[in-house]
Order: structure tokens, then sequence, then C-alpha cells
């Protein structure tokens, strides 16, 4: 019979070892399939990564924004048919409204369009359509943006609400496979409108 | 009680544990310590207190200076005694371990001294903030410094976050923008933008190569100081301008070459080769859409500079529009200028080029 030690013992190791194996990132890869890794370049580690990063997009939220919300049988969710296109281009919307007190911004019920002290920001077309989406980006500007919170590393500052302070600390392999998986889904034509910029203050 | 299957399984936890967390924190730990937390400590100084720099720092002055909103610039470079840069490849010099470099930034006052080093593991960028009274320079954030120093009514200067130092010196295969062939030839532009009278002392091309800190250079290069191959002076400058502001990103050797958007002047194809400047931005379309303004579309349109997309951008500072996107809140009106007398005199529609709209 083991005892209470051994058990704990035993809860200490698994989450050890799981707190050492990398992150969320690793963990999923851990939950996707056998372990023994895919040649490089091959189209079975390519389906490995989209399946990654298909789990990593989903848990880290990216719908959350990225995909216009609608009222559904149970309330507010995700419209799936519009999967990460950002802000509906053909969305009219009136002004924001002005920021009252402590509360400091405000969104949609789309929850794609955000207003705050920085301005207003759409969210981004995150599908491989090549005029509207990502779909010209390399697997090195998606991580570059990411890291730098500039738009493919090197351009405007990407502005509230996007996370990438926290994400940023997704390893390259995260990186990565979200890329594989966002390459992966369908395209929609998407032009997401640009932000319109609060005056910076003196 | 612990039976022995209980307390193997707790070793090995321990162990498993302990070995999986140590790799973690091993691979999280920087290659070395990061820079010195003082700019004093960086060995740009032989002494601080008289601001006296030490012997082995050379000054050098690039002939096409980077615009930074008007800052007065000072920059020093350092190659470990008996190394060299190895130029074999005039376009991206090879630098040795050891290699240090500093600019001084002043606008009323010392602003920042930025500095890079190669180690080891890499090059590493750091900028050292001055205070007030030009007392100290510490390490700024990584984060930078968002509102530095006033530069103008309403504009600070703004000290750039590691992720901006690498935004532009890892943009491509070339990590020193200010050392190299092109900008440190003794033939240099009388038209360069902001151009600068080289600091008392600066090494130049000619120089190092005689001091044997440049070596392998293509003995053209060395028996002919290299400049910019184009068909006036105003166009020698506006291409060099375009080539040290802008060419760092914008070329087809780096990170964005996936724009097919190149800026940078190589010195390793013909002579003739100014054109590569002008054969994708020419008559090419912009990816980007200027807002409100639906007729400008090509980055350079020929002797039209009213509908060039490179005009529209460099003359804002909307963050928005501006180019450069980092690095500058003033728009330099002398390169605006310059650019502007280019396209509307010198840049003739690309031959056989059809704009696809």
């Amino acid at each position: 019979m083991r005892s209470k030690w051994s058990r704990v013992a035993m809860t200490a190791a698994a989450v050890a070892l799981l707190a050492g194996a990398g992150g969320a990132g690793e963990r999923a890869a851990q939950a996707q399939g056998p372990t023994r890794p895919a040649a490089p370049g091959s189209q079975k580690e390519n389906a490995a990564a989209v399946a990654r990063g298909k789990y990593l997009v989903t848990a880290a939220g990216c719908h959350d924004c990225h995909t216009p919300w609608k009222m559904g049988a149970n309330g507010p969710e995700p419209d799936m048919s519009l999967a990460l296109s950002g802000h509906p281009a053909a969305m009219t919307l009136p002004p924001p409204p002005a920021p009252s007190g402590p509360w400091i911004a405000s969104s949609t019920a789309t929850n794609t369009a955000w207003a705050g002290p920085w301005g207003i920001s759409y969210t981004a077309n995150l599908t491989p359509d090549p005029e509207t989406g990502l779909g010209q980006w390399t697997e090195q500007q998606f991580i570059d943006t990411i890291r730098t919170g500039r738009r493919q590393g090197r351009g405007r500052e990407i502005l509230p609400p996007m996370p990438w302070p926290a994400f940023k600390n997704y390893n390259d392999a995260d990186l990565k496979a979200m890329f594989a998986y966002l390459r992966a889904v369908p395209a929609m034509k998407n032009k997401v409108p640009d932000p319109v910029l609060a005056a910076p203050p003196r | 009680m612990f039976t022995r299957r209980a307390r193997r399984a707790s070793v090995w936890g321990v162990v498993f544990g302990a070995l999986l967390l140590a790799q973690e924190v091993s691979t999280e730990r920087p290659a070395r310590s990061g820079p010195p937390e003082r700019l004093r400590d960086t060995g740009l100084y032989k002494d601080w207190g008289t601001r006296t720099i030490a012997p082995g720092n050379l000054p050098f002055t690039p002939q096409y200076p980077l615009w930074s909103d008007g800052a007065a610039k000072s920059r020093w470079l350092h190659i470990p005694p008996g190394t060299f840069i190895d130029a074999s490849n005039p376009d991206v010099w090879q630098f040795p371990v050891g290699t240090r470099l500093w600019k001084e930034f002043r606008f009323a006052r010392r602003a920042e001294t930025r500095f890079m080093e190669r180690t080891r593991a890499g090059w590493q960028f750091a900028t050292y903030v001055w205070n007030e009274d030009e007392s100290e320079a510490v390490l700024a954030p990584a984060e930078g410094v968002r509102w530095n120093v006033p530069i103008a009514d309403g504009i600070r200067h703004a000290i750039p976050s590691q992720a901006d130092c690498r935004a532009c010196h890892e943009a491509g295969p070339v990590r020193v923008l200010g050392v190299t062939a092109l900008q440190l030839s003794s033939e240099r532009d009388p038209n360069a933008p902001h151009a600068e009278i080289p600091a008392p002392g600066a090494v130049d091309l000619q120089t190092l190569v005689a001091r044997r800190l440049v070596r392998g250079l293509p003995r053209a290069l060395a028996d002919t100081p290299p400049r910019i191959a184009a068909p006036t002076p105003t166009a020698r400058a506006a291409i060099g301008y375009l080539h040290a502001n802008c060419g760092s990103c914008h070329s087809d050797a780096g990170e964005l070459k996936s724009l097919a958007f190149a800026l940078d002047y190589t010195l390793d194809g013909p002579p003739e080769q100014a054109a590569a400047v002008l054969q994708t931005a020419v008559g090419r379309l912009s990816h980007f859409k200027v807002p409100a303004a639906e007729d400008v579309v090509e980055r350079v349109c020929a002797g039209k500079p009213d509908k060039s997309v490179v005009v529209a951008r460099m003359s804002s500072r909307n963050p928005l529009l501006q180019m450069p996107p980092l690095g500058s809140r003033i728009v330099d009106e002398e390169a605006v200028q310059l650019i502007r007398r280019w396209i509307a005199e010198d840049v003739a529609p690309a031959p056989g080029l059809t704009v696809v709209r």
C-alpha cells in the first residue's frame, strides 16, 4: 500500500515534470501525439505543428478578439464562420463613449474594436488572405511581431489591447506552430480599418 | 511510513524534477552577464572625470548619417588588439569577438550613448541614459524611455527599447551599420544631408586598411575608394540617404525581403547598379495604402514626388504612416527636399516597366 508521502512525492514529480517541460506548448505537443519527432519539413511534422498551433491559438484566447462575436442561443459567442478574420470591414461604428472616471476602455459587442487612451484599434485579420490578412507574411516576421510589438517586427507599433508583452514569452517552437496553424485556416478577405490614434501626451 | 517503492518513486521524482527544472532555468539564463550597469564601465573612457576617451577607441564619421531628429553625434569603434575586420565581402564585414561601438546622442545636452559589443555569444545591444547634469549615464530599461529630453516644442526624444535596437540592427546580415566600406570611404559625398565634418582623428576606410584593422577588402575598392555610381550629384546623395536611413530594413538580404523593396546600395555589383534602388521602387506599387490619398500608389512615381509613397511616408510623423517607423519624431525636411528634387528631376520611368494596377 502506498503511503500518503509517496503520493505527495509522485505528485511533486509530476508537477516538476510538467513545469520543466517548457510550458503550455510542450504539454500540448505531449497531449497530441507520439513523442518521437517527425522528420524536419515533412508533411507529418507540418501536420503536428498545425495541430499544436490550433491548440495554442485556442488556449491563448486569440478568438476572443480576432473572431467577431455574435449573439448565440446561450449568449455571446465567437462567430466561427468568420474565424480569425478580425474586425468586420463592413461594420460602421459611432464614435466611442468618452472615458469616464476609472473606466478607461470600451469595446464593441463583436469584441473586435477597442477604444481607450491610445485611440481606437481594430483587431487584425489573421487568416492567410494575401491582400488583407497574413498571406504575405513570413514565419520570421510573425515571430518578430510578437516579440517586438511592431508589425512584421519592424513597422508601426501594435496597439492595445493586443497582449504581445505576454505572448512574447512563447518560445520559437510555439510561435512557429501558431503561425503554421494560421496559415492553414481558411483565408478570408476582410480589410480591417486602420486604427485611429489619439494625440500623444506632451 | 515509506515503502521501498515509495522511496524510490520519491527519489526519482525529485531527481527528475530537479533535472528538468535545472534545464529549464539554464535555457532561460542569458549567455553572459550582459552589459555593465554604467557607461563608465564599458571601456569608452580612459578618465570618466574628464570624459577622456580611451586611446584604443577610434572616432569615425559615416558619410551618410542616420537622421535622428537633429541630434549631434559622436561615434567610436574598438577593435581588440591583434584582431581585424574581415572585409572580403565588401557589403557584409565580419567583426572580431570583442568589437565594441559607441554612439553618443546630444540635443541641448547629452541624452544617451548607445553601445554594441560582439561577444562570443553574438552581438549585444544596450543604451545608457544620461542624467540631467551629465554626471552619470546608466543602462536604459529594456523597454526604453518613451519620453526623454525635449527636442522641439512638445516633442521629446525616445530612448530605444531592446527590441527597437534589434529591429534595425538585426534586420539584415549586417549588424554594424555605420562602419562599412561605403560609409567610411574617403570619397565623401558633399551633398549628403547633414553631412558631418569627420571628427578629429577619425579613421576612414583608407586608414583602417593601412593600419591592418580592415583586411581582405577587394582590391578594386582598396585602390579606388567606393562611391555611389549615379548620373547626377542629386541622385548620388538621394541614393546614399535612402541606403543609410532605409536600407537596413528595406533590403533583399534581410527579414523584409518578402516586400521586394530594396533601398540598400551594395558594392558587389557592377558600377551601373545604382539602378538597383530604382528597380524595386520606380513604378512599383506600394503594399501600403496612404490614407486619404488614393492616387499615391507607386513607391517612387517618376517625375512626381507628390504621387510617391516614399515622399508621403518620410514627410509624416503620424505613427501609422511615418517612415522610418521608429527612431524619429521630427521630419527630416532637408532630406524630404532632396528626395523630392531627385524624383522630380532625375528619376525617369523605368524602361520597359508597366505599372500594374
